[in-house]
């Protein structure tokens, strides 16, 4: 298994890196477009803004190169929301594989949702094993709405998609790495894909 | 629904945990890494490492306990301590912290949260604010509550918001150390005009004061240290209690 999460400059991929490891895959940090090419798996990380994370994915030509990737991915946080045809944050347009749009949350909610909230409706095998209404680690000011590519729904204010699948692209707004042993049984069902 | 946070914080020198009673005496609780992993194993929402070494060589230390806690612990957690740059805060975050808390660096160069939070984004910028209420007016205090000022608690919190971060984390120096309940009318207020998480500090000394933390006090989230650290509150047992008294918490 040779699994590379993509390495643009954007978040704490140390934290994915060290998830895999405790399931004993060494993942590698690699923004090479060869040694992308050549995983198995692959991981499209991401935290922090979304327009200078484009901006550093156009930069690299990985912009380029991830629509075309065949392999299962993993886009994480800020890595799902730029697969979406556009984010309201720095107006920013996405890779477009999800056919959906990425919008603030409104006032009426703490802005940044931070902590522990549940996702529901699962349906793909990224969730094989976990019950509806898990528990998994959010970070976002951003989310996604709902398209026929949810996978897994969570309710802030108002219900939005917490998890996408186009064909091989998969896309968590939680943080598996980060959620203790459900969050674990999620990267090992996308190693197991 | 989001849950209410529950966050033990381990004060570290030297690599190792410690807890100021009072900001004073200090008392050792164990190794940071252990302790970190227990706490995750008896469902801690969350973790926050407070260093108060004093000297470079210790922060080194501390950069490989980050590492190390990142390496094995498996729910997020914030560093806090010392930091005043963006180089600080990006040796913190290579090394797996989730997010740093500022506190006197920020009231020293307010500007150091719009730059955090920028680089970073918001989402890992904590702002950590002690205070005191001295004659009815909440003042924020520097150096870990030994040096006071004339700022307002209020004032600074909804600067901060502004600047750019994430989430405040309150301590009442009223509150700190005594057990009786958190500054629950303070934090009420703080969470009416702020419109970002706001983590309850100071004074945990039993199950009811988490309750009435969350409900009259409508925190986020609540920190405690010697409580957990020495088993007085075992976090199990305190997050059923919360289930029971209609408090959404992570079981």
């Amino acid at each position: 298994m040779k699994l590379v999460i993509i390495n643009y400059g954007a978040g704490n991929i140390k934290s994915i890196q060290f998830a895999f490891k405790r399931l004993g895959i060494n993942a590698v940090l690699s923004n090479d477009p060869d040694e992308i090419l050549a995983a198995d798996k692959i991981i499209f990380p991401g935290v922090g803004e979304a327009s200078s994370a484009m901006a550093m994915l156009e930069n690299s030509g990985l912009d380029k190169l991830i629509p075309k990737l065949k392999q299962p991915v993993l886009g994480i946080c800020l890595g799902m929301q730029l697969l979406c045809e556009s984010t309201e944050e720095g107006n920013t347009k996405g890779l477009g594989i999800f056919r959906t749009k990425v919008k603030r949350f409104t006032n009426d909610v703490k802005v940044p949702q931070m902590g522990w909230n549940v996702i529901k409706d699962l349906k793909s095998d990224l969730f094989s094993g976990i019950k509806d209404n898990e528990y998994m680690y959010l970070v976002h000011s951003y989310y996604a709405e709902h398209c026929n590519e949810t996978i897994a729904k969570t309710d802030y204010g108002i219900n939005y998609a917490s998890a996408l699948q186009h064909n091989n692209f998969y896309g968590v707004q939680f943080h598996p790495e980060k959620s203790s042993l459900a969050g674990a049984k999620i990267l090992q069902n996308f190693l197991d894909l | 629904m989001l849950t209410k946070r529950i966050i033990p914080c381990l004060d570290i020198k030297d690599g190792r945990t410690v807890k100021g009673i009072n900001f004073v005496d200090l008392r050792d609780a164990g190794d940071p890494v252990e302790l970190a992993k227990q706490y995750a194993d008896i469902g801690a929402d969350e973790l926050v490492f407070l260093d108060i070494s004093a000297t470079l060589e210790a922060r080194a230390t501390t950069l490989d306990m980050v590492l190390r806690v990142a390496e094995q612990v498996n729910i997020p957690f914030t560093v806090g301590g010392g930091i005043s740059s963006i180089k600080d805060v990006d040796a913190l975050l290579q090394c797996g912290a989730d997010k740093v808390s500022i506190n006197s660096s920020a009231v020293k160069r307010p500007e150091l949260v719009n730059e955090l939070s920028d680089k970073f984004g918001s989402q890992c910028v904590v702002v950590a604010i002690d205070a005191k209420e001295i004659d009815g007016q909440w003042k924020v205090h520097l150096a870990g509550g030994s040096i006071p000022t004339e700022i307002d608690l209020f004032e600074w919190a909804k600067e901060v918001e502004k600047r750019g971060a994430g989430e405040i984390l309150f301590t009442s120096m009223n509150h700190d150390g005594t057990k009786n309940g958190f500054a629950n009318k303070a934090l009420a207020r703080l969470s009416e005009e702020l419109n970002i998480p706001i983590i309850a500090s100071g004074g945990a000394g039993n199950t009811q004061h988490f309750i009435d933390t969350f409900k009259e006090g409508k925190s986020d989230a609540a920190l405690a240290a010697s409580v957990f650290h020495f088993g007085e509150i075992p976090i199990s047992n305190l997050k059923k209690e919360l289930k029971e008294n209609n408090i959404e918490v992570r079981l």
